[in-house]
């Protein structure tokens, strides 16, 4: 790269850059829009538009099957949503199931992707296509497996481990708010970890090893390396691999649906948008329990990307 | 070019022509040769294939006046309803003949999705109708639907269990006396308490069978709909439900077990009582002939009328089933309808009964001794069917069931006292718009 040190411009210079373009830049900007035009363009139709739409309807009373009942209310539905305790609670479990599988995948994760980084050169390959195997499961086969182990009627987990206090054979693990939400998030972390696993292991890649060798040099322990060495110069990566999560995790939909399908105090809210728009075909209601969702994720978006100062472009020298 | 190369190309020239005659050959035969017979596309629930039977028949019957093609539905009632309601709504033509679920009928008549039912047909394929099946094809007293098989709910018990209680299963039996014998002789009784259609299928059962309804005016608008389950009849039932929630007599599988499962329970150590509808029978059979059940099982299960609430009250058994109805956008809804005289004919019912398990609506059919062979419990299920009551009729089903569903699973939390009233201001309050479901 031909630029100066200064991998991080400010955002005056950012500004300023606009102004005085070589004719090559201007070529170059120009074949860059003409080449993610069309993609641009297909992703204003399949995502922009249904998402005007959805706005738009939130605003009426209107059910499917009684279309000649439809009248404009305004934000009412939005009053309702938002005073309601189910939306609270498929609110709160939503925050909840986000909270824990993120953090519980961070940690398997960087763990998982110190392994892969450490393993020998022999083996790694097949370490990191083991590790990667649950994440290239469909979540829904995935879903029904869990499901299928932890079953009463069924399952295998309650047979292997009725040796632990709190299981026997007569345990139904999806009676309970608990228990379900257990081995809901149980089966996410299975499945995702991998995906932060592979984040962290490219930011593993990027702290060079000069740092490292030379704190080891300096008598640095293990811990006082991975302390002060490798998360400060991960820190991107890691912030990366958390709002990616995060805004995965959020959405969590599949596994709910099938394991419980929202039964006892599980439901979770894309759950409750499907199943008032879907299910109950309130298109009205429904619009706007996915309006507050998109807001929500916009929400942590947000937060990630401003208080966290999570640099989505930072490793490729700001530009 | 080495000469393996060369003849590794000419392999795959070759290969390449082959499959591009193929597709040729495909494609002429979907769009080429211009075939004018109408295709009439019935939306089925997921069988054992007796439906697609019965298309066959049907096309081959109208002799090129029509051929009907089948196209699949979801498997559960409640995404089929999704699917043929949005495709309805939206004015999909395709939408020829429907097999609908009995419960989500009135939401899709009230809003003019169905066309309306030619007298001649009415009159031709109603006239030995079941009652209970009859009454589920009707909206605002008039037929919408035509009835195509009719499903009910019986008390299936073990001989064995039964004998060692000394009930007299040749008599009526409650609700109470099933849930003392079971107490007594260590036993589950089979009952589905999960959250799901089947327990608004129990609870409607329940109320229905002392005399009460939970829907009081199934035609009222959203904002006037009046419950029922305030009442004796409401309260009985939780009672019902609540003991062998709290009882833990339905297995601790109780809060996530539907109708499968409660056949599982029932054909396990511990089975004594169950209410399950007729696909019980060739389900276990098959498995005793898989060799997954002792054959002695089959020889120990006795059925009899679906129990009563109040003793000295007949009980309502639930009523489920398939009924056909016509798209109101479909451009040929006349000849839609012939089709539907001739699949609903009594020995295709008959036909569908022994290979698909699922029973006729019409009286008649019961007579023939084909079912009585494959059936020994037949006229068990047509008695049942002549007391059935339906599910409410209100467009509004989806939120009710759902509605009682929250509140009536898991079985243990029911608290008579309470459930009836909360499960009431709960409905009315999603009904005025006031509450998320």
């Amino acid at each position: 790269m031909s630029t100066p040190v200064d991998t991080k411009p400010s955002g005056r210079r950012r500004a300023d850059a606009g102004v005085g373009l070589s004719e090559r830049r201007k070529a170059e900007r120009r074949l860059g829009w003409m080449l993610a035009g069309p993609a641009f363009v297909v992703m204003l139709m399949v995502t922009l538009y249904p998402i005007l739409q959805a706005v738009w309807d939130s605003l009426f009373n209107f059910r499917l099957t009684a279309p000649g009942d439809k009248s404009f209310i305004g934000l009412q539905n939005y009053g309702v949503i938002l005073t309601d305790p189910v939306f609270l609670r498929d609110l709160g479990v939503t925050s909840l199931i986000t909270v824990i599988t993120v953090v519980v995948e961070l940690i398997l994760g960087f763990a998982l992707a110190l392994v892969m980084h450490k393993a020998l050169k022999s083996v790694r390959g097949f370490v990191r296509t083991a590790i990667l195997v649950p994440y290239g499961i469909i979540t829904v086969v995935s879903a029904f497996a869990w499901f299928y182990a932890f079953d009463i009627n069924s399952g295998f987990i309650n047979h292997w481990f009725d040796w632990l206090p709190g299981i026997s054979e007569d345990t139904n693990w999806f009676a309970g708010t608990w228990t379900s939400l257990f081995v809901i998030m149980a089966s996410e972390i299975w499945k995702t970890t991998p995906f932060i696993s592979l984040l962290l292991l490219a930011g593993l890649a990027q702290v060079p090893d000069e740092l490292t060798e030379a704190a080891e040099v300096d008598g640095a322990t293990w811990w006082q390396r991975m302390q002060r060495v490798i998360l400060p110069n991960m820190k991107a990566a890691i912030m990366v691999a958390v709002l990616f999560r995060a805004l995965d995790a959020f959405r969590i939909f599949d596994n709910v649906y099938i394991m419980t399908n929202g039964a006892y105090g599980t439901e979770v809210l894309s759950l409750l948008a499907y199943r008032t728009s879907i299910g109950r075909l309130e298109i009205g209601l429904g619009s706007a329990i996915s309006v507050l969702l998109f807001l929500c994720v916009l929400i942590i978006c947000f937060v990630a990307i401003k208080l966290f100062k999570v640099d989505l472009a930072g490793n490729q020298g700001g530009k | 070019m080495p000469e393996h190369a060369k003849h590794g190309r000419r392999r795959r020239r070759v290969r390449w022509a082959g499959v591009t005659a193929v597709a040729s050959a495909l494609l002429l035969s979907g769009c080429g040769a211009p075939d004018s017979t109408p295709v009439l596309t019935w939306y089925i629930n997921p069988d054992d294939g007796g439906q697609a039977a019965i298309a066959k028949t049907c096309t081959a019957a109208a002799d090129g006046k029509y051929r009907i093609e089948t196209s699949l539905l979801p498997s559960d009632a409640a995404a089929q309803r999704e699917q043929l309601a949005r495709r309805l709504a939206a004015g999909d033509t395709s939408l020829d003949i429907m097999s609908l679920d009995p419960p989500f009928i009135p939401e899709l008549a009230e809003p003019g999705f169905l066309a309306p039912v030619p007298q001649e047909t009415a009159d031709k394929t109603t006239k030995n109708t079941l009652d209970g099946a009859l009454a589920g094809a009707k909206w605002k007293d008039e037929l919408v639907t035509v009835p195509f098989w009719a499903n009910t709910q019986i008390l299936w018990y073990r001989k064995s269990v039964a004998k060692a209680a000394g009930l007299d299963m040749t008599k009526p039996v409650t609700w109470d006396e099933l849930i003392e014998a079971t107490r007594d002789e260590k036993k589950y009784l089979g009952v589905q308490g999960a959250l799901a259609e089947s327990m608004t299928v129990w609870v409607n059962a329940l109320v229905e069978s002392s005399g009460g309804h939970i829907v009081q005016n199934p035609e009222a608008s959203a904002d006037d709909v009046k419950l029922g389950l305030e009442t004796k009849a409401g309260k009985k039932a939780a009672e019902i439900v609540s003991t062998i929630g709290k009882e833990g007599l339905g297995s601790p599988g109780l809060p996530t077990q539907a109708e499968n499962e409660s056949m599982l329970l029932f054909q396990g150590k511990k089975g004594s009582f169950m209410v399950n509808w007729p696909f019980v029978w060739p389900a276990t059979n098959a498995s005793v002939k898989a060799g997954n059940l002792d054959k002695s099982l089959v020889e120990d299960i006795g059925w009899a009328q679906y129990p009563r609430t109040m003793a000295d009250e007949e009980s309502r058994p639930p009523l489920g089933g398939i009924n056909l109805g016509v798209g109101a956008a479909s451009p040929h809804v006349d000849l839609a309808y012939e089709a539907i005289e001739c699949i609903v004919e009594p020995k295709n019912q008959v036909e569908y009964f022994v290979t698909n398990g699922n029973p006729p609506s019409d009286s008649t059919a019961y007579d023939d001794p084909s079912i009585k062979k494959a059936f020994p419990m037949a006229p068990t299920i047509r008695e049942s069917l002549k007391h059935s009551a339906p599910r409410p009729q209100t467009p509004y089903y989806n939120e009710v069931s759902t509605g009682i569903q929250q509140h009536w699973a898991p079985p243990s939390g029911v608290d008579p006292a309470t459930t009836p009233k909360k499960t009431t201001d709960f409905i009315i309050a999603v009904l005025r718009g006031e509450r998320l479901l």
